[in-house]
């Protein structure tokens, strides 16, 4: 059993609301750190405690505030990115829905530690009924004395402020999601300058997502280096995993990043293996984003190794043979799914979220749905399968924001890994439209790597 | 000379260049000029914020700065990225830009009708140029274009949003020129279009410099709609007394004999406007009494608007001679003896009606 | 004449006072939200144009904004909207069949509306609730773990709720 920081206390009824939040010691870290430690000491636990952020991007947190510009009366903002709109991903919503005051203490300590004094939550506008839960908790917090004027005396003022999204993937960029929360389309902006210099209303900014800035109040509690302690390597603490897709029990799992993938998908403890007795036969671990594996690649890298379920080890073998961590949001398939079908599903998707503000993605994304729609309904042709592939070559790196990646990963991964299947259904139009090409080879084990000499 | 500033050293495709701190990449190369320049379709000098969207200027930063000698991960969108002292970036020498660059021209195309015959723009679209330049002949797209209803702009301007590569350009002048902008973007991605959302016409004094931004044939000029294709006409610079103190009065008139066919600002280049005029002096001075003639506008001479325009050339007589010691040029082959229809002695443009076989046949001709 | 309630009108002036001076616009996604939900359940041009005025902002702003969040319908849309999630995870947990099954017992296409106002059908992308597919959004809250009796049930409840 792993170390729980985030979800030890999910269980404890009545943990929504602040009195017994409080009891089973919430608010203690956010005491600790207004009370007893300078914004420096608690920046520096931060960056001891190795955290990267859960977002997707696994940029270490620490730094990221260190770069905060700090101008003479201009103010800073921390905005929250709660915009979690990544296919697989659901981790955030079950933080916010149980544990809504571990979200604002966390808040409480970054707002502090980065001198924000008004910082708001950018939800995405579907999860209509959190924000209330939020308010209440808001609410709550604000009459024991934990946000508003002079803080528990300390001081400090801080206000939290929770704005619904409007429904687009795109906002969950940190420059879309500004210009969103500014009231416009969320195109992302161009970088430099980055929102630390110039986000919010062209102040320095700081977005984190929720998971990394509930992750602090642990990391405060138990201090950064024992914090850094959890895990393996640079993937420190815990880190939440929402698994779905064909398993037995899909939902929200906190893992200490020590585990194998394979543990994760078949123990009881997590996934409890996947249904009806089919075998896997590929998974997106970490979003929809990060590349697809085969089930032999995903369980074990191409040294032969176990492949363990944190960012190393994720990403062992670059993109010719590994993947990512990304959000962690675990999509595992069944040899009962078409990888094509799901490729372009996930094509869909980008299609339908691209902004439109810059041409390779705008174009893109929509022609690579079109081929992959026409592969998948029994039109497609050989050299379709190039086609695409030279189509994600030409978006990936060649666009404003990361969704050109993003859209370009997926497809890319599937023909690396998958090119039987994608073979197979232009040599077999008929049949491809009637069944799927099945689990094939996709488990076999791979062959040992020879020992260097 | 201590108060000097100290300008940056930028080398771009092995040729350098000293800029003034905070400089673009874009504008340091053009400040080189010539084939190193990076094409701009979104970019526009003059609008503060345009750019970055097009994705054709984007070049490989090789070295970051003398300071800092990473090179930069991706490749950059130029008119956006400041230089460092002593960053070196490769244009047209890097395959990888090329490359890149080969794949934003066909997704421009890709949804682009390509009606170049019946565009008003043609000869001085910008997406002709850069597909001239950097396209394939042909499209791998086997897909129905995306096409969009014609909206109406009022009187003066015409909208064709199927032509739109989405620029921002024409956004960025309603924001910046006009007291109130009237149209936008509407949708998202593919779908995202430049609209008035419920149709109404444009006017403001100097909503007509949309037409000049437009980097295609999106947006046109109305009182000049199929009245001319832009190489027949001349291009004179003009100037009157502009009753409007924010428009210069100094324009391009696009003429043929004493007609004014259309009036435009006058553009660089790069196709940029040298000062922004006003929507009178475009729309409602159509007379040549109405203006002051200063000469005719330089225009490039590879443009295909100078077809035409070049009298008193001399053409070399001994160039041929010269490069073959002196011995004269063999014919190969008449072309007349061997061509039905090419004969010396038939004027096409005598024949009444479509030309038929007959009107070559020796006979039929007197 | 589209006219915001007192209620509504105090949330709107809460909203605005939530960003610093001159930063009204910011409201705007949040006062969209409210107004869809006040006039109709869609945002006629009249209703986006109430909007600007009430963030003092031009309409073409409120146009383009609203335009470009998939939440904001641009069309009248039946009483009940049910968007059905058909992204990867709740499409490998059978979307496709729940949604043939909603369109078979309203026959309705997707992007349809019954002939009595009540249901419109829409497919959306990934909502968030991967782990409990396939799922749809209906009103403010998501029903989730979807099969055919499930949908039978919703489809009741609505009916029922529109007679009482």
């Amino acid at each position: 059993m792993g170390r729980k920081l985030l979800l030890d206390k999910a269980h404890i009824e009545g943990i929504r609301y602040y009195d017994v939040y409080r009891k089973n010691g919430g608010y203690a870290a956010a005491e600790k750190a207004l009370k007893s430690m300078t914004t420096d000491q608690v920046l520096d636990e931060v960056k001891k405690s190795g955290l990267r952020g859960r977002g997707g991007a696994g940029f270490p947190t620490g730094l990221k505030w260190s770069f905060i510009a700090k101008p003479e009366g201009v103010p800073r903002y921390l905005v929250c990115n709660a915009d979690e709109s990544e296919p697989g991903t659901f981790k955030d919503r079950y933080l916010m829905e149980f544990l809504p005051h571990l979200l604002i203490e966390g808040l409480l300590i970054s707002s502090y530690t980065l001198g924000a004094n008004a910082t708001y939550i950018y939800i995405r506008g579907e999860y209509a009924w959190i924000p209330d839960i939020l308010e209440e908790a808001i609410a709550e917090a604000k009459k024991a004395g934990w946000l508003g004027k002079n803080i528990q005396g300390t001081g400090f003022d801080l206000e939290i402020y929770v704005q619904r999204g409007g429904g687009a993937y795109i906002c969950g960029e940190e420059t879309a999601l500004i210009e969103s929360l500014e009231g416009k389309r969320g195109n992302p902006r161009l970088k430099p300058p980055f929102p630390a210099v110039k986000g919010l209303w062209q102040s320095p900014t700081v977005v984190n997502n929720v998971e990394t800035l509930a992750a602090v109040v642990p990391i405060i509690n138990i201090g950064g280096e024992e914090y850094a302690k959890i895990g393996v390597g640079k993937s420190t603490g815990t880190k939440l995993i929402s698994a779905c897709g064909n398993i037995n029990k899909p939902g929200v799992y906190e893992i200490d990043m020590t585990i194998s993938v394979e543990e994760f998908i078949y123990s009881e403890e997590y996934c409890g293996g996947i249904p009806n007795g089919k075998r896997l036969k590929a998974c997106i671990p970490g979003g929809s984003s990060v590349p697809i594996l085969p089930a032999n690649l995903l369980l074990t890298t191409a040294k032969g190794e176990k492949r363990l379920m944190n960012y190393e080890s994720l990403n062992d073998g670059g993109f010719a043979t590994g993947t990512m961590m990304g959000s962690g949001g675990f999509i595992v398939l069944d040899e009962d799914q078409c990888v094509v079908r799901h490729t372009l599903s996930l094509a869909r998707f980008y299609h339908h979220e691209s902004c439109g503000q810059c041409s390779p993605c705008r174009e893109g994304t929509g022609w690579m749905k079109r081929v992959l729609s026409n592969l998948e309904n029994g039109k497609g042709k050989m050299s379709d399968i190039d086609l695409l592939w030279d189509i994600q070559r030409k978006i990936e790196g060649n666009t404003i924001c990361p969704l050109g990646d993003a859209a370009a990963w997926p497809v890319a991964a599937a023909i690396r890994h998958f090119r039987d299947e994608f073979e197979w259904h232009v040599n077999n139009p008929e049949e491809a439209v009637k069944r799927n090409f099945g689990l094939a080879h996709y488990a076999d084990p791979l062959p040992v790597p020879q020992p260097v000499a | 000379m201590a108060d000097e500033k100290k300008l940056f050293k930028v080398t771009i495709d092995n040729i350098s260049v000293e800029v003034e701190p905070g400089t673009t990449i874009l504008n340091a190369a053009r400040q080189i000029g010539g084939d190193i320049v990076p094409p701009a379709m979104c970019y526009y000098s003059k609008l503060q914020g345009s750019g970055g969207k097009c994705r054709t200027c984007l070049v490989k930063v090789s070295k970051g700065s003398e300071a800092d000698p990473r090179p930069m991960p991706k490749l950059v969108a130029s008119c956006r990225t400041t230089v460092m002292d002593g960053m070196e970036v490769a244009n047209i020498t890097s395959p990888e830009v090329i490359e890149a660059r080969k794949g934003v021209v066909e997704f421009l195309l890709l949804n682009h009708p390509l009606d170049c015959p019946v565009c008003d723009q043609a000869g001085e679209c910008h997406l002709q140029d850069l597909s001239y330049e950097h396209g394939v002949s042909a499209t791998r797209y086997e897909f129905k274009r995306r096409t969009f209803d014609k909206i109406d702009l009022g009187e003066h301007i015409q909208l064709h949003m199927t032509r739109c590569i989405l620029c921002y350009r024409c956004v960025f002048t309603a924001d910046q020129l006009t007291e109130k902008r009237e149209h936008g973007i509407l949708g998202r991605g593919e779908h995202a279009e430049i609209s008035t959302y419920i149709k109404e016409s444009l006017d403001n004094d100097f909503i007509g410099n949309v037409i000049d931004v437009c980097p295609v044939g999106a947006l046109t000029d109305k009182t000049f709609r199929f009245k001319n294709r832009v190489w027949f006409l001349k291009p004179v610079d003009a100037h009157r007394n502009c009753e409007n103190p924010k428009c210069c009065g100094k324009t391009t008139l696009w003429m043929r004999g004493e007609e004014v066919f259309r009036v435009t600002a006058r553009k660089d280049e790069y196709g940029e406007v040298e000062a922004f005029i006003c929507d009178v002096c475009r729309f409602e001075k159509k007379e040549a009494k109405d203006w002051v003639v200063e000469g005719p506008r330089k225009i490039s001479r590879t443009s295909v608007i100078s077809q035409g325009h070049y009298v008193g050339t001399v053409k070399p007589q001994e160039t041929i001679q010269k490069v073959l010691d002196g011995r004269q040029p063999k014919l190969l082959m008449d072309i007349h003896s061997v061509s039905q229809v090419n004969q010396p002695n038939v004027d096409l443009s005598k024949i009444d009606g479509p030309a038929h076989s007959d009107d070559f046949n020796k006979k039929g001709v007197q | 004449m589209i006219q915001f309630s007192e209620e509504k009108l105090n949330k709107v002036k809460e909203i605005m006072a939530r960003y610093p001076e001159g930063k009204q616009k910011s409201a705007l996604i949040p006062v969209l939200h409210l107004a869809q939900e006040e006039f109709g359940g869609w945002l006629s041009s009249d209703t986006m144009d109430y909007v600007a005025s009430l963030l003092s902002i031009t309409n073409i702003e409120v146009y383009e904004v609203a335009t470009f969040y998939s939440m904001f319908n641009m069309q009248p849309v039946g009483k009940y909207l049910f968007e059905v999630c058909q992204t990867g995870p709740c499409m490998v947990n059978g979307s496709d069949q729940i949604i043939d099954y909603i369109k078979q017992k309203l026959g309705i296409g997707v992007g349809e509306t019954t002939a009595d106002g009540l249901f419109t059908l829409k497919t959306v992308e990934c909502l968030g609730a991967c782990g409990y597919a396939p799922m749809m959004q209906l009103g403010k809250h998501y029903r989730e773990h979807l099969t055919p009796a499930k949908v039978d049930a919703i489809i009741d409840e609505c009916r029922a709720a529109v007679k009482n």
